[in-house]
Parts: C-alpha cells; structure tokens; sequence
C-alpha cells in the first residue's frame, strides 16, 4: 500500500536514466488527431520495461511522461490533461465511496484516466435490481462482492491502477480509518445520513468531496472543500428522510453514468487545480426538459 | 409582479395541482414571501430541499420581487 509517488521519487536518478534509455528503444512516433507526431511508448513496452526493472507499470508510465514520451493509452487524455497532469494523475489517490450507480461509473473512469490508486468501499454484493445501471454489474456476478469486482475490472482497465477495496459498511471511525491519504473523495453513497457522516469524515481529513446524487431524469453534483458548508446548505430546508426523490422515480440506466461522469470530471479539476470546480455551486441537471441550474449555495 | 417558476422532479405535481405548466410565468401579488408563495400554492415545505430564487439558494423569508425566476428542488439522494 505504499504511495507510488514515494517510490518515484526514491528512484535514484542513475536507475531512472537506465530506464529512460532503455524506453527509448520502444519509442513510436505516432499521429495525433491533430496530425502532429509525438513519442509514444506502446502498451506491450511499458509491461516490458516494468517487469524487466521490476516496477510497477504506473512508475514506467510516471518516468516517461516525464521524459516527454507518451504512454500511448493516454495519448487522448494529453491535449486537455498534458503531460504534468497525465503523471500527476498516476501519482494520485481517489477515493470511491459506495459502488452502485455512481461509484462503479466513477471507478471505470478513474481507471481510464489513469488515476493511479483507487479506494473503493461498498459493503453489498450485486443483485439482479442492479443490471440496469451499475457498470460493474454483469449476469455473471450476481452475488459477488461490489469491490471484489471493482478490483477485476480496473485490473482489465489499466494495470497501472491499483484498487484498495473496503467491502465494510462503514461509520465514522470506518471512513476515517480507510480514507486518510485519500487527495478526493466521491461521494457515490445512497442515504442522506451516510452522506452527512462522509461529509464530516472528509472535513476531518481536510480532503476535498466530491457529492452526486440521482433520482429519476436528475441529478445534482457539487464539490465541498474542507472549509466550505456543503451539504449542510444543500439538505438544509428539511432532512429527516432517508431518501429522496428516487423512492418514487427509481434510478434508470442513464443517469448515475452521467453524473458519475461530471463527478470524475469534478475530481480532474481538483487534483489537477484546473477549470472552476463546483465549490458552493450545485449543478442540477434535469434530463426531462433538458435544464441545467448551476445554483448559487452561499448568499 | 410577474414571477417565473420552475418545479423539478417530484414537485411537478404542485404545479399540477395549480394547473399550471412546469415551467411557467405567473402573477402574484407585491411582497410576497417565499414562506407565503409556498403556502399559497399548497406546496409542502419538507417537499421542498432547495428554494432557489435568480439563480441563488434562498431562505424561505426571502421576499419576492417583480421578474424573479423561482425554482423549487425536492431532495435527490440515490447513488
């Protein structure tokens, strides 16, 4: 479980440069959309170079980013991401808390972007109610653990990540314990006092939280940093419920993919400190009439 | 005053029950209170997560002005 930015930085610079030269003997010039050629290293070479130096992918990856050359795999993350936010991304932890709709979303686009170390905590096992929505869902797992299969699909993904799962229902002491080194958190729960919980938990931690949550045709997203009201101004007017509006409209497959999706693009932002993240600002967004509502939380 | 209103999800009902579209524009009395335009159309206040007038998250004693665009939000927290 050591942090993989550690190791990077031990590498000692003798070793790294052995490493460099040897990756360049791989090196394929390859075309980018926009017709410019750029170094990249193919898959099969950064496996190579990883079990012939005996490290982990993420590290070869790391090393050659830093060299300017490209993991292939990532060569269409690179023009809105870049090469920094690429390695940045390789060195990060993000926490996935809740593995339904929302979280199994998030964690396949984690591991697509390449975010390095996944904390992923869920504590059911898939059932048939499932299939409609939850990405890691399939005929074949009916009754497996929710992270167990999180962990088999990022290692289909992306070798490169490397999942902790938590398969726990957890409180306070729980959450504290499991996401202390997170750099995000998502929430992806599904009840408005776990919420609350993971909420403090991540105030404890001084780590930023990324909420979602869906019901029917909407869904809302906001980013809560460590000094900002967040849910508190959100459930605000009345909470003594459970849940919301999706006892009545149910979850259907769309949905939770795209809020899910907003929710990692939250976290790029975050880790990478790029764009303008939700703080303060909740984005509904309601499917039926096509609107959008970015609204304003502090006065 | 003219008041512009916008109910989400579950509250479609209350506009409904108003018989009045989704999205719509209606017209009220001067100096109405948010409290009071909810009373007013029969609209439970723990139905309601977020008031939000102009854009903005509003507290229920926000008194309303000619040309507001109000948007109710009923809470939303499945995952």
């Amino acid at each position: 479980m050591e942090n993989g930015s550690t190791k990077t930085t031990d590498m000692d610079d003798l070793k790294k440069n052995t490493i460099i030269s040897e990756m360049k003997k791989y090196v394929q010039k390859f075309k980018a959309p926009d017709g410019s050629l750029y170094d990249g290293l193919p898959l099969q070479a950064v496996q190579k170079l990883a079990s012939a130096f005996h490290l982990p992918t993420r590290e070869v990856e790391g090393a050659a980013l830093e060299n300017k050359i490209l993991p292939s795999r990532y060569s269409r993350n690179i023009g809105t991401i870049g090469f920094k936010g690429q390695a940045r991304l390789l060195k990060s932890k993000v926490a996935v808390v809740g593995l339904g709709g929302l979280g199994g979303t998030a964690a396949e686009l984690l591991a697509r972007l390449g975010v390095g170390q996944i904390i992923a905590l869920d504590a059911e096992t898939f059932e048939e109610s499932d299939l409609n929505r939850q990405l890691l869902a399939t005929e074949e797992n009916m009754g497996e653990e929710k992270t167990i299969s999180a962990v088999k699909r990022a290692a289909k993904i992306n070798s490169s990540v490397e999942v902790f799962p938590y398969q726990i229902r957890a409180g306070e002491k729980e959450f504290r314990e499991i996401l202390k080194g997170a750099d995000v958190i998502i929430d992806a729960l599904d009840t408005f006092s776990a919420r609350l919980v993971l909420q403090k938990t991540a105030k404890d931690l001084k780590t930023p939280l990324v909420h979602g949550a869906i019901a029917g045709f909407v869904g809302e997203v906001t980013t809560i940093f460590p000094e900002d009201p967040g849910l508190d101004l959100i459930y605000g007017l009345s909470h003594k419920d459970e849940k919301g509006a999706e006892m009545s409209l149910g979850a259907p497959t769309a949905t939770p993919a795209i809020v899910a999706a907003l929710q990692v693009q939250e976290v790029v932002k975050v880790l990478l400190k790029i764009g303008k993240p939700l703080r303060n600002r909740l984005l509904f967004l309601d499917c039926e009439t096509c609107s959008v509502e970015v609204i304003e939380l502090k006065s | 005053m003219e008041i512009e209103l916008r109910f989400y999800a579950t509250l479609v009902k209350y506009a409904e029950k108003n018989k009045i579209p989704q999205f719509s524009t209606v017209e009220l009395e001067e100096g109405l209170t948010l409290a009071s335009f909810l009373e007013k159309f029969g609209i439970l206040r723990e139905h309601v997560r977020i008031a939000m007038v102009n854009g903005k998250r509003a507290e229920l004693d926000q008194v309303l002005r000619d040309g507001d665009r109000v948007g109710l939000f009923p809470p939303v927290g499945g995952g």
